[in-house]
């Protein structure tokens, strides 16, 4: 195990200063381009810019929610990461999406994870989507992560 | 047989238009009312490139358009239905190979319609990934809001 990552507080230095990084190694997180903008323990922020690639409804002209649930899966399972004491890599169990109200149209979207508990193999974790604050929500999102055991086989996915 | 479109005519068209749709890349294969839709592999669909796994969320898009796109086909509505909320469950790795989808709508009522949805691979019978959601349906004649 790399030693930089080995610690819960080195791993949450290194992906401070990794923010542009963590996504750019993710093609559809590059594809949609949002991008993590801050990292605390159990807790990650991010942004996804309007794009007219990623509307859903024409005559509205607001992106799609499926951007929202991009934004949030990633967010959620980055919050994971800044949540568990040993490294682990972790997989979306589910995630369930309610939308409290449309998006506005040319509007970038704020995104904001937290893991709130953490088992021996799953992860639970909750989050928001806004224009300005979490008063005023366009989604929220829960959703489960399984963490998988340290053996490069199970991050394969390669059944036991 | 005297009407100028059918449905899935009209749901094909539709989502020619639809700026999401030509991003991810999806195609629809649309028989009367019923219709599988069909992702093909790209490698911008990847979210952990040591794995070669599909994003979650390109996934999850696609269930979620494959959903309101069945629902489309079978009610009568003039505009696509606004999800109220959705599960999407990750049951496997989305392997670096093209994603089929199919929906069924649960209940339509008048206002609102349950939907299910699931995706796979190479077998039909290892799903990938299966959605379910609520949408709201966009009465016809209605004002907008």
């Amino acid at each position: 195990m790399d030693e930089s990552i080995a610690s819960l507080d080195k791993r949450i230095e290194l992906m401070r200063q990794n923010m542009d990084g963590m996504t750019q190694v993710v093609p559809w997180a590059r594809e949609t381009g949002f991008k993590v903008t801050k990292v605390e323990r159990g807790r990650v922020w991010g942004v996804q810019p309007f794009a007219q690639h990623l509307i859903g409804d024409i005559e509205a002209k607001v992106i799609h929610g499926g951007a929202i649930t991009t934004l949030l899966d990633n967010l959620c399972g980055m919050a994971c990461a800044a949540s568990l004491e040993e490294f682990r890599f972790v997989a979306t169990l589910d995630l369930r999406i309610d939308y409290m109200r449309p998006a506005d149209s040319g509007r970038d979207i704020i995104g904001e994870a937290e893991c709130y508990h953490v088992t021996k193999s799953v992860a639970f974790t909750r989050a928001w989507a806004y224009h300005d604050s979490r008063d005023k929500v366009i989604a929220t999102a829960q959703g489960a992560f399984a963490i998988n055991k340290p053996r490069p086989k199970a991050s394969l996915g390669v059944p036991e | 047989m005297s009407r100028t479109l059918s449905r899935g005519d009209q749901l094909a068209g539709f989502l020619l238009r639809v700026p999401i749709v030509e991003t991810l890349g999806m195609r629809c294969d649309i028989k009367g009312d019923d219709m599988t839709t069909v992702l093909p592999f790209q490698e911008k669909l990847i979210g952990n490139f040591t794995i070669k796994a599909l994003h979650g969320g390109a996934i999850g898009t696609f269930l979620e358009l494959t959903a309101m796109a069945q629902l489309f086909l079978v009610s009568s509505a003039e505009r696509p239905a606004r999800t109220i909320n959705l599960t999407v469950d990750y049951l496997r790795q989305g392997r670096a190979e093209d994603l089929y989808g199919r929906a069924r709508v649960i209940k339509l009522g008048r206002r609102m319609a349950s939907v299910t949805a699931e995706a796979w691979q190479s077998e039909r019978d290892k799903p990938v990934a299966a959605l379910h959601g609520h949408f709201l349906l966009a009465r016809s004649g209605a004002a907008k809001d």
